[in-house]
């Protein structure tokens, strides 16, 4: 066995649903969601497995763009857009577990859009 | 009807070495529902790909999480070796292979010791962790780390393991299944042990399935994914057959991870009987362009690095999506309807990594 | 030190360490090591703890827990950072949600290097802070204890 290549499909948005639909009904299994920042615009990745055949599909958008949930097609999907909630600023509607931003509580609101460093030298107090 | 009522549990929590958060919403001793909450060991360690060159990228995934922190780097490499098209060798690919075993049995022999104390039986914490250290000396001899190895790199392996040092550890595996054949035998047939997890924490092969658990925890409960199947590094020239088991309860899950060991030995025999000489490394030419998905299988379950490059020494993105993450949402069903004193070994029943979850 | 005049209690928390760290403490308390010869025995309560062991750096949400943690103990404490992370931020040093190391939220008295430390290098930590344990039995500081301590 050799390892398959990832096949990738951009997609628009409001075909999300629909085509995430037909992966449940084919019998995939959800992998993951991610997000990447790639200029002003946010690609993000849905990962689908069957039988280790990997398929992905991928959406383009800006920051402003609400996205709708996939939860209610996959109940374990939550996780994964909370933490895109919460590190990239990505409005998500409808989620079925909605920690409101609270999952991974950073000091810096959404840090992965703008990423910053702590420089070196002494560490601030309190 | 009694009042309901929230529990916390964690962060600080002296079966978890590591800090967890969960509100437990309880109806007498039962939970209700549990909702986690996580960063509290958040580093964003994904956004320093913007401080450190590709090469260099390797020792911060190896310490996303210190218990896996071989296949951690190794995962990354593969992918950044497949967005340049780096032909790996054959030689490094084994090596790869047989530390990744060899990080899986002490793993799941940490795993084990953690259980057996959550469940109160110190005695056989202490027995696993004694044999664990028979596996770290292997590792440590191999590669000069005990925990974090360090021995991966984009392109190849960092050392090689001599033939007649091979030859060693394949003897010395004897005696290691021996003694591992003594506590499996406990874990297995045990009373007590049998007492507190048969029939606790139940997951559905449906739920396992739907809700994405990855590793033993979906093995436990009939679902067959090993990613090891794919045949990533050496495993495609290697035969083992996925462990299963059905009941989908803590018993389920704790028997797939001792039956791992017993395969992981078999794998490190066949591996070493296989692996040809050569080279161990080859150079990388130019800078990642491009993007992939390197997948794993991990102690815990399929791991995922996702990696994009603009053709630069600094990678745009790096993703790494941990076993434990997506195990978190086939805990939350777990634990509804359970009893509050099994909490504890169901939350262990998924072996969390919160280093790796929260990154 | 030739002897010690109570059986120290230690208590582990993990900070924001990658667990290397954290299971090299554990491997302490496992036959090979076996740092219960020195009657240590690692507890899961504040109150009852001697010695606090902190395994990672400090980061955005965990300085309440870490502060709270170390204001739970007894005096006299005191408090041991193992490993790099711990001592000054490590490899994360530089991460946005990482505020450094455990001596700028609490004072440290015994700093462990390594990544990950070593089970030998965190006995030697561990017994040292015995030693300081001692002395702060014998000359209790009147109030707080300074910031800062022993390199």
């Amino acid at each position: 066995m050799i390892m398959d290549a990832d096949e990738t499909t951009v997609i628009e948005r409001d075909h999300l649903i629909g085509r995430v639909e037909e992966f449940k009904k084919q019998g995939y299994r959800l992998v993951q969601l991610h997000c990447t920042k790639v200029g002003d615009t946010y690609e993000i990745n849905y990962s689908f497995d069957l039988d280790y055949q990997f398929r992905n599909l991928k959406i383009v958008v800006d920051g402003q763009t609400e996205v709708p949930s996939i939860s209610g097609i996959y109940w374990g999907a939550f996780i994964y857009e909370n933490e895109m909630h919460d590190l990239f600023g990505i409005r998500v509607v409808g989620m079925n577990v909605d920690f409101g931003g609270n999952l991974f509580r950073t000091a810096k609101k959404n840090p992965f859009a703008n990423p910053t460093f702590r420089g070196e030298g002494p560490c601030p107090g309190e | 009807m009694s009042r309901r009522i929230i529990v916390p549990f964690g962060p600080q929590h002296p079966v978890l070495p590591e800090p967890i958060h969960l509100d437990l919403v309880l109806q007498d001793e039962r939970v209700v529902e549990a909702i986690p909450s996580i960063g509290y060991i958040h580093r964003g360690l994904e956004t320093l790909v913007a401080k450190r060159e590709y090469p260099e990228y390797v020792y911060i995934a190896e310490r996303t999480c210190g218990i896996c922190s071989f296949i951690h780097g190794m995962t990354y490499c593969q992918g950044v070796e497949q967005v340049m098209n780096l032909e790996v060798p054959e030689r490094a690919l084994f090596l790869r292979t047989i530390w990744s075993e060899y990080s899986r049995m002490h793993s799941h022999l940490l795993w084990l010791g953690l259980f057996a104390d959550a469940i109160g039986f110190e005695n056989l914490f202490m027995a696993s962790w004694r044999l664990r250290e028979s596996v770290l000396d292997v590792l440590e001899e191999t590669t000069g780390g005990r925990v974090i190895q360090g021995s991966c790199k984009v392109g190849g392996v960092r050392r090689d393991i001599p033939g007649e040092t091979l030859e060693c550890m394949v003897r010395d595996l004897e005696g290691f299944e021996r003694d591992f054949k003594e506590i499996a035998n406990v874990f297995l047939r045990d009373e007590s042990i049998i007492a507190r997890t048969r029939g606790v924490g139940v997951l559905s092969h449906g739920d396992a399935y739907h809700l994405g658990a990855v590793g033993p925890t979906a093995r436990g409960s009939g679902v067959a994914i090993d990613l090891r199947k794919t045949g990533y590094a050496a495993y495609g020239k290697i035969h083992f057959k996925p462990v299963v088991e059905t009941d989908g309860d803590c018993y389920a899950r704790c028997a797939v991870r001792v039956k791992e060991v017993f395969s992981s030995i078999d794998i490190v025999r066949q591996a070493a009987a296989k692996i040809p000489e050569g080279e161990i490394e080859v150079k990388p030419k130019g800078n990642p362009n491009g993007e992939c998905f390197s997948r794993a299988e991990q102690p815990r379950g399929e791991l995922v690095h996702y990696v994009k490059g603009d053709g630069s020494r600094h990678l745009v993105r790096s993703r790494i999506r941990t076993p434990t993450l997506t195990n978190v949402p086939p805990l939350v069903k777990m634990l509804a309807g359970c009893e509050l004193a099994d909490v504890p070994v169901i939350v262990l029943s998924i072996d969390p990594c919160i280093g790796c979850m929260e990154r | 030190m030739t002897h010690l005049s109570k059986s120290p209690w230690i208590l582990h928390y993990d900070a924001s360490s990658c667990n290397g760290c954290d299971i090299e403490v554990l491997a302490c308390l496992s036959p090979l090591y076996d740092v219960e010869r020195f009657g240590i025995i690692n507890t899961g309560n504040p109150k009852h703890a001697d010695v606090l062991v902190i395994t990672g750096g400090i980061n955005e949400q965990n300085r309440e827990v870490v502060k709270n943690l170390y204001d739970q103990m007894p005096d006299p404490k005191v408090v041991v950072a193992v490993g790099i992370c711990a001592s000054t931020g490590g490899v994360f040093r530089e991460c946005y949600n990482v505020v450094g190391g455990i001596d700028c939220i609490i004072p440290v008295d015994v700093y462990v290097p390594g990544c990950a430390a070593r089970p030998e290098s965190i006995i030697d930590g561990i017994v040292r802070a015995l030693s300081i344990l001692e002395e702060k039995k014998k000359n209790p500081a009147p109030g707080r204890a300074a910031m800062g301590g022993e390199r």
